[in-house]
């Protein structure tokens, strides 16, 4: 199972690499291949799609005008699910795409601890453990996970309606459906935030694929050390010293 | 209803403010009456309905029951449900009741309904959906306790029976009213409705032996604007399933009228959130940082 993930996943890449480019220029290091951005761009367009044709169901005394977006109440209801499917598709891809990199480890439980430390922006450096992914990003990873699953399931309910599954499981469905949506509208303002004036440097990693040197020393060091070989607390220190030496 | 009265909204699904209109003038509410004791099943009430309201009759199924169909149709509103009951000393009662809207006052299809006016409620006390308004959500069908409102595939809208408010807006009883040979639907205001029938309970408890004989007008959705004579009202599920005690769902009052503003607010908390940290703590940079050019 795990090889022929892995085994698809090297291939998806391979193809797209083949039709997109990475633009990683100098004092620079690939971070997303062109298939992992692929994959984010499509999901994060069904997102929105699903997000605002959801809003007017949500809510219709203060979200009715999203639905003319959609060519009226009927059809944002009748595209809706299909949002919903096209972001499962999507975002399942990515889940085995990343699922290795996702992995929990030790490194990640001290990491959330620390979230204190983080939010308050008082260590300037991520500790040396973290990788690929830190700790916060993983949590969000695999709520989105939980939450597409709890997503899939009562979306279906709703979808086929209390004609096909009862009153009882189209009203729970509602809420679960609800409470998922609004955890995912939560979570958006924070990975948007996080990926554009949050940590400056980050956005370019979703669109040309990479990412400076400097960044990936400072955020996510043990991931630096992986694909350098060098050593990132070094590498800032020295890249700190010819700071100071060039007098800027 | 002998005076011609337009039919004035009282509570509009989904609707941001008050409903226009309400309160310009005054209404009795009415109310269908049924009185399963003296209903023979003939039918005539199925036919009229389909009748006056247009629509094809439809292929049914035989299932060895007096039973037109299964279940009441998106195109065949108004259904008598048989069921042959065996009472405890072994005799046998056929119980006919006339299956369709009940016209709740506090209707659970209307809390349910996601789409600006796509069910609206006359002070009459009619509820009425109003199919070019509907999204094909089917949340009325969760929220309706008395399993009425049908999907049509074809159209994605919803339908039920309107109480003829066609007819009824223009000074004439429903259909099923008009057509009915034995006086068993009678209709009128909701006060005489609710007086006869409490009348004719009183009849059969002293006068023909049904001792549980009473009214079915469930409180639990605020009464109904249909209401039924039964021989047994204890036990109104013995006609085709009618509820005890019939329950709209709180997720369609309790979580949307109260949880869901909390809750949306509390997830707009991220993007306030965000912003104040931009502004306090402001962002986190790849290190070491470029210091800021002094001016010279």
């Amino acid at each position: 199972m795990g090889t022929a993930v892995s085994r698809f996943d090297q291939k998806a890449r391979a193809a797209f690499d083949r039709i997109g480019t990475n633009d990683v220029r100098r004092d620079e290091l690939l971070r997303h291949p062109v298939y992992t951005r692929f994959l984010h761009w499509s999901y994060a367009l069904c997102f929105f799609l699903a997000l605002f044709s959801g809003f007017g169901i949500y809510m219709p005394w203060l979200f009715r005008w999203f639905t003319p977006i959609f060519g009226g109440g009927p059809l944002s209801r009748a595209m809706h699910p299909w949002f919903g499917v096209a972001f499962c598709f999507f975002f399942g891809l990515q889940i085995l795409n990343w699922v290795r990199d996702m992995r929990w480890t030790q490194a990640d439980t001290r990491w959330v601890k620390n979230i204190r430390a983080v939010v308050s922006n008082s260590e300037k450096l991520e500790p040396p453990e973290t990788g690929f992914f830190n700790g916060g990003q993983k949590v969000q990873f695999w709520e989105i996970v939980a939450g597409s699953i709890v997503f899939l399931i009562t979306g279906i309910i709703l979808w086929f309606g209390a004609r096909t599954f009862g009153r009882t499981a189209v009203w729970v469905s509602y809420i679960l459906h609800d409470i998922s949506a609004l955890i995912m509208l939560g979570g958006i303002f924070i990975h948007i935030y996080l990926s554009t004036i949050g940590e400056p440097g980050t956005f370019g990693s979703m669109i040309r694929g990479a990412v400076s040197e400097a960044w990936a020393w400072t955020f996510h060091p043990a991931w630096y050390r992986e694909v350098t070989g060098r050593d990132p607390r070094q590498a800032y220190e020295e890249a700190a010293r010819s700071r100071e030496s060039s007098g800027r | 209803m002998s005076d011609r009265k337009t039919l004035q909204t009282e509570m509009i699904s989904a609707h941001p403010g008050p409903s226009p209109g309400q309160g310009v003038q005054r209404n009795f509410e009415v109310c269908k009456l049924i009185d399963t004791t003296t209903c023979i099943g003939c039918k005539a009430c199925e036919v009229a309905c389909v009748e006056w309201n247009d629509m094809p009759f439809s292929e049914t199924v035989f299932d060895n029951t007096y039973q037109t169909m299964p279940e009441t149709r998106w195109n065949y509103w108004n259904l008598i449900k048989f069921n042959e009951h065996v009472r405890d000393d072994g005799t046998v009662q056929w119980l006919m009741r006339k299956d369709q809207c009940m016209h709740c006052a506090d209707p659970g299809c209307l809390r349910a309904c996601p789409a600006d006016g796509a069910i609206v409620k006359y002070t009459n006390g009619i509820v009425d959906f109003q199919q070019e308004n509907c999204i094909g959500c089917e949340f009325c069908v969760s929220g309706c306790p008395f399993n009425i409102p049908r999907f049509n595939k074809t159209t994605k809208k919803v339908y039920k029976c309107t109480l003829c408010s066609d007819r009824v807006g223009n000074g004439l009883e429903p259909a099923c009213i008009k057509a009915c040979p034995t006086g068993c639907l009678k209709f009128g205001s909701k006060a005489d409705m609710a007086f006869i029938a409490q009348e004719r309970a009183a009849q059969l408890r002293d006068h023909f032996g049904f001792d549980k004989a009473g009214v079915y007008d469930p409180q639990s959705v605020g009464g109904t604007h249909v209401i039924y004579v039964l021989h047994d009202a204890t036990q109104p599920e013995l006609y085709g399933g009618l509820p005890r005690e019939p329950r709209i769902p709180w997720s369609y009052t309790l979580w949307k009228s109260l949880a869901k503003p909390i809750l949306g607010t509390f997830s707009l908390l991220g993007l306030v959130g965000v912003l104040l940290h931009y502004v306090t703590v402001g962002p986190r940079r790849p290190q070491p940082e470029d210091t800021p050019r002094k001016e010279n």
